[in-house]
């Protein structure tokens, strides 16, 4: 279908967004990539007035990397990300996780800022800020405030960020040197949204678990850390038993929500096959 | 809520201006304002692939880009790429190989497969259907099409290392 008439202005910076924001209160909305909001516009899902077009500033655009942090402009692309030496290097897992966000062709225009401000809870940016513990940075007329990611995703597609806000940076902590990641998504075909996903990271010395964060995507209204089952694998191997002891938590844990396909038995029985793949790699020798 | 906004940008090398809607998508200004029908708008919420057009050298979704948001922009559709020959190649393996069905998807699929014919080594049949996951074909003729994108990618892989044997 066809998008409902709107009202457009081009941002001239972020300041000028903000304060477009503030002068239209909840009829407005930020465009980004609008690889969502374009799709919710055809449908007629969301009847915006007005569209504040952020997609051209290159100060938004970028990644680059301090002493202790990678920091991630909203407006970079998930193609950025899936290409970037610096992600492969520091942060495979999320690289990975890149090239699985829906097609090539989305990809070229959809934004990892655009992901999370957003936070459909099937999607794989907000569950990767909640396994690498990231933080947001949110500015607005009022000036700017950093949110970590195991604050900001409230509800179904509902987060911390106040009418006014645009978010304008993600930091990722650069991991030590003990911290392996993994992540894994089950799909019916290529580029689907997730039935079930997930991104676990552990410190793993002399091969035993500690400070493991295991966040879930599509098993609830929102991204989820799996806090009984992370507790069950501190401390372990990664072994049959341990991941056994986790799996048991998830119930508890995660709050799947049947689809069209998948029951939530399916869900919670798919999260914690992923989970036993991703402890398993975690937990391998190099691995 | 009829606000118009002017926009300039580059199609196929000619460069156009013209006054849109805000809500006018990519397709729709290619094919009802410049007449550029090659390009086809399918389901509309970017599941399909048949709009699929080069922006900036980029493949993108054109029902889910706006024309207002392109002002400055590189626009390349299937008849820029056809009439330049730049995939004239790729359009004679679809021919041989029977690629095309109906057709409705073709001009979507020729140039989604544009950006990985350049590729060394070129892309394996397992990379292009990864690739082509999010262009829909509903004839199902998924096997021709792929065969002709492999075929054509091999032949350019390999006309480029003679000419560097050559060099």
């Amino acid at each position: 279908m066809k998008a409902p008439p709107f009202a457009y202005r081009r941002a001239s910076s972020v300041a000028d967004a903000c304060a477009l924001l503030d002068a239209h209160g909840g009829s407005a909305r930020i465009l980004a990539g609008g690889q969502s909001l374009i799709p919710s516009l055809n449908l007629r899902l969301s009847q915006p007035e007005l569209l504040i077009d952020i997609s051209q500033l290159a100060e938004l655009r970028g990644i680059r990397v301090s002493a202790t942090e990678m920091i991630i402009g909203a407006l970079t692309r998930h193609a950025d990300i899936e290409r970037s030496a610096e992600v492969r290097a520091r942060f495979p897992a999320l690289a990975d996780a890149a090239r699985q966000i829906a097609h090539p062709a989305i990809r070229n225009r959809g934004t990892i800022g655009g992901s999370i401000a957003l936070a459909d809870p099937a999607a794989e940016w907000p569950a990767a800020a909640l396994a690498f513990d990231m933080r947001f940075t949110a500015v607005s007329t009022q000036g700017e405030r950093s949110i970590a990611a195991t604050e900001f995703f409230k509800g179904l597609y509902e987060t911390a960020l106040l009418p006014g806000e645009v978010l304008r940076s993600i930091h990722v902590p650069l991991p030590a040197a003990a911290q392996r990641a993994a992540f894994g998504e089950l799909t019916r075909r290529s580029g689907d949204y997730a039935i079930a996903g997930a991104f676990v990271t552990a410190s793993v010395t002399g091969g035993w678990l500690g400070g493991t964060r295991a966040a879930f995507f599509g098993v609830a209204t929102r991204p989820l850390l799996a806090a009984r089952a992370m507790r069950a694998l501190d401390g372990s191997a990664g072994d049959a038993a341990a991941v056994a002891a986790a799996r048991a938590h998830l119930e508890a844990d995660l709050d799947p929500i049947a689809d069209l396909y998948n029951s939530r038995a399916t869900k919670l029985h798919l999260a914690g096959v992923l989970l036993a793949r991703l402890v398993a790699r975690l937990a391998a020798p190099g691995g | 809520m009829n606000q118009l906004i002017n926009v300039t940008l580059k199609v196929n090398g000619t460069e156009v201006s013209r006054p849109v809607e805000p809500r006018t998508h990519l397709i729709d200004f290619l094919r009802n304002e410049l007449a550029l029908t090659g390009s086809h708008a399918g389901c509309e919420h970017g599941v399909c692939g048949a709009c699929t057009v080069l922006v900036d050298g980029e493949i993108v979704r054109g029902c889910l880009t706006l024309a207002c948001q392109l002002d400055g922009a590189d626009v390349v559709t299937v008849e820029g790429l056809t009439e330049s020959g730049a995939i004239a190649d790729l359009q004679t393996a679809f021919h041989l190989r029977n690629a095309l069905q109906c057709g409705y998807c073709t001009p979507g699929m020729l140039v989604a497969a544009t950006a990985i014919l350049g590729q060394q080594p070129p892309a394996t049949r397992e990379e292009i259907r990864e690739h082509l996951s999010g262009n829909y074909c509903r004839c199902t003729g998924y096997e021709a099409i792929v065969d002709a994108i492999e075929e054509t990618a091999k032949a350019r892989a390999a006309g480029r290392a003679l000419a560097q044997e050559g060099a």
